[in-house]
This record gives structure tokens, sequence and C-alpha cells, in this order.
């Protein structure tokens, strides 16, 4: 600790920061831009000078820029003093004078750090009276606005988007005060992080195009703690909505996730909670409990008595077996597990996933590993990935592994007694000095350029690699070392060496590729480490979905409980109905088998919230609610279970949806009283789960006697909200479910993080205002961060693992899934701004094969799989990387889904195919072709 | 080959504008590269130190830092460490010379390319620099060219290279021409626009002799400073000191430019006196002109009225007027001159010149000129006298992020003190007309 005078009042604060760092830790006001808590300092903006005194009788003092300057034990400064006051506001003064003072129509108004920051400074009048600099605006994609004039040139961005996130198409350019940060030419910003720049602007510059199109003021949004829904990852968001319609996604900053940074998958694909693809009211065929399906595609309204009567029966009746899902609460999928027994309980898990993910829930339960948080993965200083694309299957973690690989910085930065908080500076040291990385994929990888070491296989080889590296860690140097080339050898041995000796080795593997022996390998990699060095090994491994650790954890990893054995069930006719919790089966098996399955059951009954293929067929059809309207918890890759809240009332619009869970407590005559007791009933019925009961406050929770609100105290209209549709106020909806209330009454104050929402403090407006909730800038939230790591048994594990052969050459060519973040998650893709980011379906090659074939890219190819009547034709991508044989096809683009990596398939040339032109292949649309600077509007 | 007689004019005794610059034969010829062999065969590197700390040679480049104290910061290596494996460092000559009404390094490089390039190999000699770079304005066509064919030659002979002098020690030197910002006159923007990237200034600390030029210890100093060190290293501190007429030891390159009879450049002892520059060496001003006042040593350094002229020229005294002697070379404004109109054409030029990172200089610089336009039109406000008195004190030294800034209002806040009148009557004049 550090004693620091603030102002003739002591303090004590930690040692090693700067001052402004210090001074917001201690709860003090002090005007700021340029610096970031996870960006560090650079002293652009000026804005945060303070007077410091050389000592005890040092009366004049001189002002220093507290971001630049280190909080030293026994440091004496001063806020309040009037030289310090007078810079602070003349620097607000001067951003002022090209700021165009639009706040009623710009949308970061209410929620602007330059509000807040011209208000604190007491920049009240303006004098400048001559002409503003004026920039054009750029195109930036359906993400982000662009709106330069408001620049106040802090340089935040450029220092976000290329310095923390890799970014490489976002830069400042030009000099003096005509400094323009933006792209090169109007286009679409390629980082898949970009949308953090609409939270890391302080003003409104870059503002989120998706919440453009139905804007409202911040303080006008009902908002609710909540987790992002579109990767395992689980990054804390805060939905906003109002008139019913879910309007935007913000950071909810939790130190151990997520931090103060999204990807644009979770941002901005919301799209499907209002989507027309929703579905509002139960519907049901004419034809139900007929076996003849043929004259059954037309789907009728049907009363809820109607419809719960329906599912009643099907739950009681013995011959009905359920399928759970991936994407659903451990609520609804527990409800649903309890209302049919767990024998008749199945995961609707991907049986290619489905084996991996069990695995991978036993693995992390043992002591030799330790699920890592983002947190923990950004301390890890050497890191081995095996078969994994993270930024399209775990995004938020590639983010992370950028601050990975600057541990090596901060090593240096140490040695030359640089503060790290000193950005430029250790940036300058460090220049391209990085901790290890090395990435075994099947192709390259955004996060090549901060790799150490690349290498590209097949995904048996990549298995075999990870089996040579855990052998040469155990000391052998065996068979599978010495059967690899002396590329791989040498890449072995330097991925040995570096994982010997670092401080903190991390190994990432998952699920992505669908290879067991991948996962496999990186566990033994994990065994060998843990018995060298003696110590828990941090991982990371990568799970498909929001919930799927959950549903393995609540259907024990058995392995009898997979889908596979659901489809037996009906294949054999012992299933007769089958009851589907928010699962398209679909995306999961062979559309033809199931096609053939599904016809054999004498009723079927989903329940889920967006149209899919998967309701084709179905006989009954409950509308559910999505997350932003329902109460749920979900497992994330970490192991982390985390609560998420309803944001707003299902009944707007009249529609009848309901949580699924309540379906089927509905159904059950209200088997649970209540969310809590079905969370409890929940938290009871595995001794993993246990946590569960305590990761929030129950319903009866209360501050000062009230609810925590959902809705800011500004909240405007409320009464009216509804009167173009009836002058009479409605009654306040309830939510007796749950701590939270959907009002303005009450405060959220000093309620627990899992309850906090939004940041707001007086005078801060903007998302700034975090640190007033951490006890340490830049630290966790005060009381904790939110959520509860499943895992951490004390389970000794020594499992021995087979090594597969090595490649024979078997069929000529062999599929590999490939991700993209826009695109291949199910959900995200209902939102119009995703579904234009996302590629069109494509297959990639090497480009020998391609030869082979007389294919060059952008071809077409038809590919036909054994065992199945229908054919995809694609366009044809080129990967040098790509080894021969292997033909690489995007998951969820087009039809392609994983089921189709286990057939055999053919390829040739299809002379016919011609690219569908769709408009995006154009992403560069120029708006304005004019030098992008000119002087000229009046003031 | 023995050294020459000391002379009083160290860095332009070679320099004769009637005949070509020395090649390195007739360089040699004169006394050239001894310094290095010294260097090299006599002294060590912490001797060579010494010897500089000794002479008390402070930075040509205007601020006057102690030469010998900022080297000294520079980390050094044992001769088994640096033969095992030597540190990468680098020096670097600011041969950027865009300070306004400054030509003076320009006379070395173009005069005696080699002057600079001994100095360089010498300096690195005593730094165990492995790589030097010469960072010159890109409007010096003549003086790269001679620069380029001078460490041409020194290859050749084996001044630069792989174990110079059989000394097993390795340096190479390079011309980087710039692109032409005047902040690369500031030593860390320097060093970012020599690396690449956008020529903005660095914090300090981390200071460049820790980490510089890509992150290694690196020294940046003047032509100027650097042309000194041959006769130091040679001739020693004491000569040296003796050079000069007042405690700032040495010689300098002075300059007048101006409405004077012969403007031009001249080597004379440190603490020589501006008057003795103006009516002396430049002939004093022109017929028909007055003197009304003057910038010692470039835009950046604040004005001196005429009773300032017997104050001899060097960083301690005209540091004690409030001025800064700067590079020395004086800019004269005679009584003809629209004066404000001068002041309003500096600071568009520092506003043009702003690297544009910190908010005071970026966003008030354009003010400051914009409100000099303003009352030159005669649409000012005392409102107008009053925010220049402002910028004065926010954009001054330690509040800005460079020294950009505050030296753009040296010249002005010296000209609210010293011509206020002349402010106020532009007001007067407009608030008579309104009336």
């Amino acid at each position: 600790m550090a004693k620091l005078t603030v102002d003739d009042q002591d303090y004590d604060v930690a040692d090693g920061n700067n001052l402004l760092h210090a001074c917001l830790s201690i709860g003090l006001d002090l005007p700021y831009f340029c610096w970031h808590p996870c960006m560090g300092s650079v002293g652009a903006c000026r804005q945060c000078a303070v007077t410091q005194y050389a000592d005890e009788n040092d009366e004049r003092g001189r002002v220093v820029m507290a971001c630049m300057t280190p909080a030293s034990d026994g440091a004496r400064i001063s806020i309040d003093d009037k030289k310090a006051k007078d810079f602070r506001a003349g620097v607000i003064e001067l951003l002022m004078t090209n700021h165009p003072h639009d706040c009623p129509v710009c949308e970061e108004g209410g929620e602007c750090h330059l509000q807040d920051m011209t208000e604190m400074s007491g920049h009240t009048t303006r004098i400048y009276n001559d002409k503003k600099r004026t920039h054009n605006n750029q195109y930036l994609g359906p993400f982000i606005n662009h709106e330069m004039n408001r620049c106040i040139s802090c340089y935040r961005c450029v220092r976000y988007y290329k310095d923390y996130a890799g970014g490489h198409d976002l830069d400042v350019m030009g000099a003096h005060h005509h400094v323009y940060f933006g792209r090169h030419t109007d286009g679409v910003l390629e980082s898949p992080f970009a949308g953090n720049l609409v939270e890391v602007c302080p003003t409104g510059v870059f503002t989120d195009k998706t919440f453009s199109e139905h804007y409202s003021r911040k303080w006008d949004l009902q908002t609710s703690p909540s987790v992002c829904q579109h990767c395992a990852v689980g990054c804390n968001v805060t939905p906003g909505e109002r008139y019913g319609t879910l309007k935007r996604i913000t950071n909810r900053y939790n130190a151990d996730v997520n931090g103060y940074f999204l990807c644009d998958r979770g941002r901005f694909g919301y799209g499907f909670v209002n989507s027309d693809a929703r579905i509002t009211q139960p519907l049901v065929r004419e034809t139900i409990n007929h076996a003849d399906h043929t004259n059954s595609d037309t789907a009728i309204q049907c009363s809820i008595e109607v419809s719960l009567a329906h599912l009643t029966k099907a739950l009681k009746d013995p011959e009905t077996i359920a399928i759970g899902s991936p994407r659903a609460s451990l609520e609804s999928n527990f409800a649903l597990q309890s209302a049919v027994g767990e024998s008749r309980f199945y995961r609707g898990i991907a049986p290619s996933e489905d084996l991996l993910i069990n695995a991978l829930t036993n693995f992390q339960q043992t002591s030799s590993v330790n699920s890592a948080s983002q947190r923990t993965i950004e301390s890890c200083d050497a890191v081995l990935i095996l078969g994994e694309d993270l930024t399209h299957t775990s995004p938020r973690t590639a983010l992370s592994l950028r601050q990975t690989v600057r541990q090596k910085a901060r090593e240096l930065a140490d040695a030359a007694r640089i503060p790290f908080w000193q950005d430029a500076a250790v940036r300058e040291l460090a220049q391209q000095e990085k901790s290890p990385l090395f990435i075994i994929n099947t192709h390259h990888s955004d996060l090549d350029d901060i790799a150490e070491g690349t290498y590209f296989t097949s995904p048996t080889q990549i298995a075999r690699l990870g089996f040579a590296i855990a052998e040469q860690l155990s000391g052998n140097r065996g068979d599978v070392t010495n059967s690899l080339d002396a590329e791989a050898k040498t890449l072995c041995a330097n991925i040995v060496s570096a994982l010997s000796q670092a401080k903190r080795p991390l190994i990432i593997a998952g699920t992505s590729l669908l290879n067991q022996d991948i996962v496999n390998s990186a566990m033994a990699v994990i065994q060998s480490l843990h018995t060298r060095r003696d110590e828990v090994i941090h991982a990371h491994f990568v799970v498909p979905e929001v919930n799927s650790l959950g549903l393995a954890i609540l259907t024990h990893s058995e392995a009898d409980r997979s889908l596979s054995n659901a489809l037996e069930q009906i294949e054999s006719g012992t299933a007769k109905r089958l009851v589907v919790l928010e699962n398209d089966l679909y995306q999961r098996v062979n559309p033809e088998r199931l096609d053939a399955l599904l016809e054999k059951l004498d009723e079927i009954i989903v329940i889920d919230h967006v149209w899919h293929q998967g309701l084709a067929k179905a006989d009954l059809i409950l509308p559910a609610a999505s997350f932003a309207e329902s109460d749920g918890t979900v497992v994330s890759s970490e192991g982390r279970a985390q609560r998420f809240f309803a944001t707003f009332p299902v009944n707007v619009d009249n529609s009848s949806a309901n949580a699924s869970w309540q379906w089927i407590n509905l159904a059950l005559g209200n088997r649970w009283k209540n969310f809590d007791a079905i969370v409890n009933a929940c938290a009871e019925s595995i001794e993993l789960l246990a946590p569960l009961a305590d990761l929030a406050p129950t319903a009866d929770y209360r501050r000062h006697g009230l609810k925590v609100p959902r809705m800011s105290h500004r909240y405007s209209g409320r009464t009216a909200l509804l009167a173009d549709k009836n002058v009479s106020e409605p009654k306040q909806p309830t939510d007796p479910q749950t701590a939270l209330g959907f009002t303005m009454e009450g405060t959220d104050l000093g309620a627990p993080s899992a309850l906090r929402n939004t940041a707001w403090a007086p005078g801060w407006n903007s998302n700034q205002s975090i640190h007033k909730f951490q006890d340490e800038v830049g630290g966790a939230l005060s009381g904790g961060s939110s959520g509860h790591c499943l895992f951490g048994s004390s389970m000794p594990a020594n499992t021995e693992f087979a090594v597969p052969p090595a490649h024979s050459n078997h069929e000529r060519f062999k599929a590999i899934p490939l991700y993209h973040i826009f695109g291949s998650d199910e959900l995200s893709k209902f939102a119009a701004p995703i579904a234009e980011r996302s590629p069109q379906a494509y297959l990639a090659l090497n480009p020998l094969d391609a030869e082979q074939l007389s294919l060059s890219a952008g071809d077409g190819a038809t590919l036909t799989f054994e065992g199945l009547k229908q054919t995809f034709t694609l366009a044809v991508e080129i990967k040098p990387e790509l080894l021969r044989g292997l033909v690489g096809l995007p998951m969820g683009l087009g039809e392609l889904t994983s089921h189709l990596m286990a057939h055999t398939l053919t390829l040739e040339k299809n002379l016919t195919w011609k690219r569908i032109p769709n408009g995006r292949d154009h992403n560069v649309i120029a708006t304005d072709q004019r030098s992008s600077l000119s002087e000229g509007l009046a003031p | 080959m023995s050294l020459p007689e000391p002379t009083q004019r160290p860095l332009t005794q070679h320099i004769d504008p009637s005949r070509e610059a020395y090649n390195l034969v007739e360089y040699e010829a004169h006394g050239g590269y001894e310094s290095v062999r010294k260097m090299l065969t006599e002294l060590s590197p912490s001797a060579g130190l010494d010897l500089l700390k000794a002479s008390d040679l402070r930075g040509r480049g205007g601020a006057g830092f102690p030469t010998g104290m900022k080297w000294s910061f520079v980390p050094m290596q044992s001769e088994a460490e640096r033969l095992a494996k030597p540190m990468q460092k680098y020096i670097v000559a600011n041969a950027d010379e865009m300070e306004p009404g400054t030509f003076k390094d320009r006379v070395i490089m173009e005069g005696c390319p080699h002057l600079l390039v001994e100095g360089m190999i010498t300096g690195a000699a005593i730094l165990q620099a492995t790589t030097g770079y010469i960072f010159i304005r890109g409007e010096y066509i003549e003086a790269t060219e001679k620069l380029n064919n001078a460490i041409a030659e020194c290859r050749e002979k084996g001044w630069l290279g792989k174990n110079i002098l059989g000394s097993g020690w390795d340096f190479d030197l390079h011309v980087h021409t710039s692109a032409g910002r005047y902040i690369c006159g500031e030593e860390t923007a320097l060093l970012n626009s020599l690396e690449g990237k956008r020529a903005t200034p660095r914090a300090k600390p981390p200071f460049p002799q820790v980490s510089g030029l890509w992150g290694k210890p690196t020294i940046v100093n003047n032509v100027e400073t650097l042309a000194n060190i041959p006769n130091i290293i040679n001739y020693g501190a004491e000569w040296f000191k003796s050079l000069s007429l007042t405690e700032d030891a040495g010689t300098k390159l002075y300059g007048v430019s101006g409405r004077v009879k012969n403007a031009g450049c001249w080597e004379l002892p440190m603490g020589t006196s501006a008057r003795e520059l103006l009516e002396v060496h430049a002939g004093g001003m022109s017929d028909g002109y007055q003197l009304k006042t003057f910038l010692p040593g470039g835009g950046s350094t604040p004005l001196l009225l005429p009773e300032h002229l017997d104050t001899p020229m060097d960083y301690t005294h005209i540091g004690k007027l409030g001025s800064r002697m700067g590079t020395g070379t004086m800019i004269m404004i005679d009584d003809q001159v629209d004066f404000l109109g001068a002041l309003k054409n500096l600071e568009h030029f520092f506003a043009q010149e702003s690297c544009g990172f910190c908010t005071p200089c970026r966003d008030g610089l354009p003010w400051v000129e914009k409100t000099l336009d303003k009352i030159i039109r005669g649409d000012g406000t005392s409102a107008d006298i009053e925010w220049l008195d402002r910028a004065t004190v926010n954009l001054n030294m330690g509040l800005t992020f460079c020294a950009h800034a505050p030296g753009a209002m040296g010249p002005l806040e010296s000209a609210l003190k010293y011509f206020r009148a002349e402010f106020e009557t532009r007001i007067n004049l407009h608030n008579s007309e309104s009336v």
C-alpha cells in the first residue's frame, strides 16, 4: 500500500498505479478521456490534470497529468487546486471548439462520457466563435455508425482497435486539428470486436447502428443482468428494451469473464428476439393425434388450455421421450427431465459433439486441470491451441489471448522499471516480443499474427502432435515423436520447452473439429504437464453452445442419454411421443434419417421461440420466451454457472409465450411454486449443481424494502407507453419470480453484482461509471464477480488415452468443419446485420486438390455424401494451408451441418453452377468520395 | 598522421564555400578521423565519456542539455560482455533542422560532411553503439548526397563496418531523409518517424537512452553537438572550454536573418553578444530599418528587445532574460514589418505543425491563430486578448505532451508582454469604428 494525500485527506492506495487510477479507485471524481483501465495511459487528452506538491512545505505545486504520474508513497496532490481546475476547464473548452454540440440528436446523449466530463470540468460558456473543422463520415458496415465531427481526438478508438484488439483497418490519419479516425476508405470494419468502439469512444463518433434502427435514450430502456446466448464463453451482457422490442446489447462488466469487451456476434446478434420468426401463440395441427402426417402442413392457433392438456397428457405417457437443449436454461432442461424422468430425457446434442462434451465435463472435474476464466487466460504466459479457430468458436477468448501474449511485455517492462500502465512506452520497449503462443490447427486463423509457431495438418495429425507433446513432457521420446517430420519435431520441442519454462502455461482445445483424439491429446498434455510441474494446469475447452456443459452436467454425462439413443428409441418403436425443448434437431442429425424417424411418432411437441425446420413436423408448438423474457441459468465453457434475468415481461403484444420451464410446470400442475423453487430443486438434484441456489438472491430479496428496479429512475413516459393502443393505464407488470421488478422504484445500490443491470452514478451517466462499483478500477465488482465455477474437484485423473494411428490413405476426401463468427451460430443469424456479415456457403480445398479437379476459386463444385440423397453445390475457396484431402465446410452456412462430417464424400466440378450475386459480395459502399476534410460549417 | 594545431573555429575550419567539401583523403590529411583512432586505440569508452562530461558541451539543438550527462544514462556493458554479445544501441543525428530561421547544421553538412560522420563514429565508440542514423530534413538534398558519399568513402576505408581499426567493434551509419514534419525535430517524434510510425512524440520517462529506437538504448543529438565531439576528443575538455567567452563551453554557429545588411552564419566563441552578431557580422540593419525586436534562436524562442542586444548569446544569459538561446540563429524583426502579421504567421506555422496528439496543442494553436487573425482583421475584442493570455498559460510547459506548443507560446507570450499596446490598438480601432 502507498499513502496518498488528496486535498489534505489521506488515503491508502495500491502500489504501482498512476494517480488517476488511484483517485478513481478511492471514489474521487477526476475527469479523463484517453485513459482506459484496460489500455493504460498515454497522456493524450490532458484532461486528468491535478496539482502535485513536492513535499509538506510546497504550497505552489505543479500541474501534472494524473494518468502519467505514479502514485508513489507519500505523494501529495490536489484535485481542487485552482491551477489544475482552470486547466481542466480549459482542456474541455478546447475539445469543445470543434464538437458540434448536437447532443439532442446524438445517440450518445444521456450516456456520453464527454457530456459528463464537460459538466464535471465546469466548462459552461462557449467563447470560441470561429468555424469548426468538419469531416466526412464513413460507411463502416452494418454494425457501427460513424460521425467524425463529434470526435475529440482522444485516440482511444485506434488504441483499442489496433493495439488491444489487433485490428488493421482503423487508424488515425492526417495531422494537427485535422486528425481523422477511420478507415483508409469507406468499408466494413473487419475486426469481429469492432463493436466495442461503441463503448470505448467517449462520445458519439462510433454508435450502435442496430440501436439506431429503433433508438431510445439509455434512461428509457428497461434492462436486466443477462448472459450472452451466442457461444459458450458466457459473456455478461445488459439487454435494453422499450415498447416490447429488444433494442440493444451492451457489455455488463464481469472482471472474470468479459471484462469491458464483447464480440460483435454477442453485441449485434440479438435480432432473433424481435424477429418475425418468433412464435407467439400455441399452435396445433388439425391432424393432431393421427399417425398420418401427410396432410398436416397447416398449423392453427390453439388455446392455452387445450395445448396444456396435450402437453400434460404427453408428459405423463410412459411412451414419451424428451429431448433437451444446450441452448435452453438448466431450469427448463431440468423441468423437462423431471417431468419425463431421467431415463427418458436425452441430450439434444449432435452425437459427434456429445462424446467430446461428456469427456470434457468429466475431465474438468479432476485435480490436474483448472478451467481458466478469461482473466486467468490473460495472465498465462505460454499457450498451446490444439484444433481451435478461436475467433470463430470462442471469440472473446481470442481477444483475451491478444493480452495473454503481452505477458512478455510485462516482464520486459518490469525489468526496465517501466510501469505497465505506461502503455505507449511498454509497447515501444517490447516491440514484437511476445509470450509464446502455438497454434496447431487445420487452417490459418486470425491469431496467427501473434503466434510464435503455427502448424496446419489433419485432425488426426493434430491429435498425434498433441500426444507427442504429452509424451515428451513425460520425459519419453517415444513412438509418436519419432513418427513426426522434422518441422513437426522442432515445433513440438519448442512447445515442450515453452510449456515447461512458463510460469503459467495454458492449454486450449475443444469440440470444434468433432474429434475425440484431439480432445484426448489435450487432456494427455495437461496430465503430463500436471505431473511434470506438480501443479494444476490452466485450460480452456471450447464447447459449442451457451449451455452445452450445463446439459452435460444435468445428465451426468451418461452415454446412454445421448441424442443417438433417443433416435434409437424412436426407431425401435419404444418411443411413441416426443417432446423437444428449444432445439432444431435438423441441425443436429442426418435430416433424411430424422424425417423418417419423426414419421413414426404419434405426437411431436416442440417448445421453442423461433421458427425452424424442426417445427415442420410438430403437432403442437408451444411459444417459449427467449432469454430476454425469461430467467434461467446457463453453464459456460469455464464451468461457470451464471444467472440471466428477463429484461422485459413476455406478455407484450398479446403473446402467450412462457419460459419453457413454466410451460412444463403448468402442465405438471405447478410442481414448483416459482422460479426459486425450481432452481432449488435443480440445485438439490446433483451435487455439482448445488451452487445454483446461491447464484443470485431469491425473489424475496429487497433493498430498502423494494425490489431491484429494471428501469432507471429517469425512465420516462411509463404511464403513456401504450397510450396509442389504450388510454387507460395498464397495471404495471409484476415479477413474482425474481428479486427484480419491472419498475423504476427502488435502487440497485449495494445489491450483489448478479442483480446489477447497468452502471450509473451521479455525474457518471456513461458506461465509464462502472469504476464506481469496483473496489479497484479494472478489478472485480464490489462484492465479487457474479457466477460460480462448478468445477474444481480434487478427483485425481490419470487416464491412459489411445494414440490414433497415423494417416492411412483411406478415402479420397474427408470433410472437416469450419466456423464463422457470423453465420455458424443458429440464433444470431436471425439478426439482419449478422446475416449481412455472414459469408455465402462454400467449400475449402487445398490448391493441388482443386487443380486435380480442374477447380479454381469461385467455381462451383458438387458434393455428394455416401448414404445421403441431398447433394450440395458450393463455391470453391482455396486454402493453401489446408492439407490435401481435406474439404472444409463452414458450419451453419447454407444447410451445412455437423452430421455431414461422418459421411464419405465425393466431389466434382459443376459446370452449370453460377454464384448467386447477393449484393453482399461488395461490402464497400462508397457514400462520399470527396476529400474527407473541409473547413466549412458555421459554428 | 599527427594532429594539426588546435583552432578557434573547430566546426568550420575545413569549410570554404569557394571549393568543394573535403573528400576522405583531404579530410584525413587535415587530421580527420584522428578522434576515432584515439577513441579506439587509446581511450576506453568511459574515458571518452569523462572527457565529454568535463568539456561542458551542451546540446546545440536548442535545449542546451549537458551532453555528457545525457550520455551517461545509456546502459554500458563491460568489455567482456560486449565482446560476447554486444547490446543493440543506436546513435542518431538530428539533422531535421526545421526551426524557422535556422540554417546552421546545413552549413556543416554541406561544408564538411566528414565532420558529422566522424563525430558520429567517435560518439558511437564512446557509447558502444551498433548502428547510427542521420535523420535529415528532406529538402537538404545536397547535404544528403554529400553525407552518403562521405559514408560510402568511410565504408570503403574501413572507418565504418566490421571490426573498425581491429578493435572488434562493428558500427554502420545510414542516412534517413525525413518526409517533412517540424515535430520530427523533437527527438522522440524523430524516433517514431524513423521506425515508420506517426511522428508523434513519446512520453518521458522512459528516456531514449533507456528505451529509444525500437525500444533499445538510443542517443539523439543535434548535428552541431555531434560535430563538436571529434575536437573535444582530440584536444581535450580544457581547450574546448577555453574557446568560450562565458561559462557555456565551446564555439557556436550563430546566424542572423531578417532585414540586415549581411545575413549569414558564423562560428564564434560561445557568449558573443547579440549586438556583435548584428552589428559586426551581419553589418547592422538594412538602411532605413530600425530593429524592433528579435527572436534569439529560432521561431520558438521568446522575443527580445534592442535593449537586450548586449547580452552574451549563451544558454545561461539568454535564459535569464526569460527567453532561450535555442539554435542561436536570430531572426531580426524591424519596425516596418507588420508585427502582428509576423506573429500570426509564426503561430500558423506551429498550428499546422502540431502532430495532433494532445488537446492543448492540437485545438489550442488553431484558436490562437484564428484569434490573431481576428485581431488583425479588426474584429478583435478584449475577450480575445484575454483568451491569448489564457492560452499562454494553458499551452505551456508540463501541461502539453511535448515542447511544441510551449515553443509556440514563447513568441506570443513575449509579444503580449512587450507589445501589448499593439494588440489593444487594433481592438480599439474596431471598437471606435463600430460605435
